[in-house]
């Protein structure tokens, strides 16, 4: 075998035009990933422009932005409160003009507890929401589920601080309590600001009124107003929008006391991880990396020829002759330009994700960051990506024996669906494809995050894609060894 | 010339997978346009501002792909084989051979887009009321425009290819070449941030201004109208003809 694959190499290597060709597959897509053509307009109006979003403990980029009624509370104590109603608003429908009534479902009311009053420091609270019932969540990545509930049932809400310890706790009626969550902020200071928070995140919607092919959504932002009552302390709030201007009491912001312990707040933004996306700000690593689809179609025209040429050349009898092992022989080209094809791109991959990401935010477009291991997967599933392509397309060379066939099944199978997917079919149909055509490796390039706690689109046309990362490998991996295991049986069987 | 063409003609007659490939391509256009339109559904009275005839034709978009493997192997094939020098000393006028070729090429692609077309129109016209999509009328000026317009797009797609293979003279490379080149424009144009950029992308790209022949609803948001569309890509497939003819009869065989 290893006689074989060096055979195999030295054919690769000794034909100028096919290292040339592989050479531009990596040039094009550090040329489409550097190249800088993307604007945003992040830093172009001032510094005050610059997109900056605050970084939570966890390294995440989060939105912080919130109305909190608070005081600050030194040592353990414990804070009850019920949450009677919560009404809102939401962003107006396509064709409309007046924002309409309703509660957004990651509408957020409850207790927080905050390492002061800075956007990204630690916090941890127990809410209500405005539809997905009693949550728990802390640091903006963190989210526990307590029991289901309705913005109209009343509900009682307890947080507990013992040292770094914060609990969660609900109730129905304010005497049978259940813990919804315990977590440890670490590093929490003595004093905390602790008190009432309301959140009302954006909102996005696809516009079914929008011809397909031309996706568009809708959405903005959403204002929300709770009740609260039977709050355990009465003394001592303070308002303040965390995230906005300090001038109090407009409509995204302000809070009331009515007496009796109840107080009435109104807030809008969110507190989670900030996404891309319809929903959010910004794009991800994965646009640096829109290359991939120009390299991807070179190398595949190479790995087709690099099988098809000995066809129309008779080498392949010579090569039959020299290792009548044709299971073997198969096996070797797909090795040699699966390795090529990972070198190169895996280069050219790391190139443009630590340059690309330069070269964008210098032309004022935000993009999220990527943590080390997503960067990593980035760049090695690029390679990877391309390399089983590579393997595919050489097994189509040997099933079809013609390069133009084997090219154009590679390109449909593995480039099409994906566009079709992004830029021709209903977003459910799309979604369906990229599950089961090869080019759901590409989920492979996804470098933005699914927070199910977050409200947003996570459609391939903003940058995410059905599967996971390693499940879509293993789709395109699946064609791949199919293809390879029929080219072997039928080149077994067939004469050369 | 006429001996040039009935010459071409016979070549393209024989050569083995021809027919396979015609039929190849009508299949996949129907097939896709069938399923594209099964796939989609509408729940809205106002049939989701889907445009019946566009999704009705979305096979085109495969469709193209075994066209474009039809039209690279007319000429890629004699380069593969040695044939073209055979072609070449029979009929000096280099000229006068690609001419051919893109008689006989038009000739077989155009009847196989147009029963791909109409197969489409057919397949998808029962799915399209069951789903809650507008249906599809065939008397309606703007709807044989686009079937009309997809049959003739098909035929300019070969012709580019064709330009493309003779230029390139690897089979193989040209279909690489021809299909980046269709589906390479949307996809850029689809990561690109800056909307002007975007539209200008989908303006000059071959397949992305070529369909818009296709579209029937909401004809003053397309980036380009449907017959200048049409025209870039017949300029494309003009203008790699022309490059196919000139390499042609510079180069050696």
């Amino acid at each position: 075998m290893r006689a074989l694959i060096h055979s195999e190499w030295t054919k690769f290597r000794t034909v100028r035009g096919w290292v040339i060709g592989m050479a531009v597959a990596g040039f094009v897509i550090l040329g489409f990933g550097l190249l800088p053509s993307f604007q945003g307009s992040c830093g172009g109006r001032g510094p005050q422009s610059d997109c900056v979003l605050p970084v939570g403990p966890e390294g995440q980029a989060v939105t912080d932005g919130f109305m909190f009624v608070h005081q600050p509370l030194t040592g353990d104590f414990s804070l009850t409160v019920r949450v009677a109603s919560i009404t809102g608003v939401l962003p107006p429908g396509p064709g409309q003009d007046e924002m309409r009534e309703g509660v957004a479902p990651w509408t957020k009311a409850g207790l927080l507890i905050k390492d002061g009053t800075t956007q990204g420091s630690a916090y941890a609270a127990v809410m209500l929401t405005g539809g997905h019932g009693v949550r728990m969540q802390h640091n903006f990545v963190h989210d526990t589920a307590g029991m289901a509930g309705s913005v109209n049932s009343p509900r009682w809400l307890r947080l507990t601080r013992t040292q770094q310890k914060i609990t969660g706790e609900e109730s129905a009626d304010g005497t049978a309590w259940t813990t919804v969550g315990t977590v440890t902020l670490a590093g929490l200071p003595s004093t905390a600001q602790v008190g009432l928070f309301v959140a009302s995140p954006q909102y996005a919607e696809v516009d079914d009124e929008s011809s397909f092919g031309s996706f568009s959504s809708y959405g903005g932002f959403t204002i929300a107003t709770a009740l609260f009552d039977n709050l355990s302390r009465a003394e001592g709030w303070q308002g303040k929008r965390i995230g906005g201007p300090d001038n109090m009491d407009d409509e995204l912001g302000s809070f009331e006391e009515t007496g009796d312990g109840s107080v009435r707040v109104t807030g809008s933004g969110d507190i989670a991880p900030a996404v891309g996306g319809p929903a959010g700000i910004g794009t991800g690593l994965t646009d640096t990396l829109v290359g991939t689809f120009a390299g991807l179609i070179f190398i595949v025209v190479i790995a087709a020829m690099f099988v098809t040429a000995e066809y129309r050349r008779g080498l392949i009898r010579t090569t039959l002759a020299a290792s009548p092992g044709r299971g073997k022989v198969l096996a070797a080209k797909a090795t040699v330009m699966a390795a090529v094809s990972f070198v190169v791109g895996t280069v050219a991959a790391a190139i443009v994700v630590t340059l690309g990401q330069e070269v964008l935010r210098g032309n004022g477009v935000y993009v999220h960051p990527a943590s080390f291991a997503t960067e990593l997967r980035i760049i090695a599933g690029t390679g990877l990506l391309l390399a089983v392509a590579a393997a595919l397309s050489v097994g189509l060379g040997a099933l079809l024996r013609r390069g133009t066939t084997a090219v154009a099944a590679v390109i449909v199978t593995v480039v099409l669906p994906y566009l079709l997917a992004i830029a021709v079919l209903p977003p459910a149909a799309g979604d369906w494809l990229l599950r089961v055509a090869p080019a759901a490796a590409f989920a492979l390039q996804q470098s933005l995050i699914e927070y199910p706690q977050v409200l947003n689109l996570y459609i391939p046309q903003a940058g995410y894609f059905p599967l996971p990362p390693w499940a879509g490998l293993a789709v395109l991996a699946g064609w791949a060894a199919a293809v390879l295991g029929l080219a072997a049986h039928l080149l077994r069987r067939r004469d050369a | 010339m006429i001996a040039a063409v009935h010459a071409e003609w016979t070549k393209l007659r024989t050569s083995p997978g021809m027919a396979w490939l015609l039929l190849a391509a009508v299949a996949a256009t129907v097939a896709v346009s069938w399923a594209a339109v099964a796939a989609t559904t509408c729940r809205n009275a106002g049939g989701c501002g889907v445009d019946p005839a566009k999704l009705s034709l979305t096979g085109v978009q495969l469709g193209q792909a075994v066209v474009a493997i039809v039209a690279v192997m007319v000429i890629g094939g004699e380069y593969g084989t040695g044939m073209h020098r055979i072609t070449l000393a029979a009929v000096p006028r280099r000229g006068f051979v690609l001419a051919a070729k893109a008689a006989v090429v038009t000739a077989v692609t155009a009847p196989a887009a147009a029963l791909g077309v109409a197969g489409s129109l057919l397949a998808a016209r029962p799915s399209l009321r069951p789903n809650g999509l507008p249906s599809l009328s065939i008397d309606d000026d703007q709807v044989m425009r686009a079937a009309a317009g997809s049959v003739l797009y098909l035929a300019l797609i070969a012709l580019l290819a064709l330009g493309i293979a003779t230029a390139v003279r690897n089979s193989a490379a040209a279909t690489g070449f021809v299909l980046g080149l269709l589906y390479l424009f949307p996809i850029l144009a689809q990561s690109v941030s800056d909307e002007k950029w975007q539209r200008n992308l989908l303006k000059i790209g071959p397949m992305t201004a070529g369909l818009a022949i296709q579209a029937t609803r909401d004809l003053a948001g397309l980036p380009i109208a449907p017959w200048k569309g049409l025209g870039v890509l017949a300029l494309w497939s003009l203008g790699a003809l022309l490059l196919g003819g000139a390499i042609l009869s510079r180069r050696d065989a």
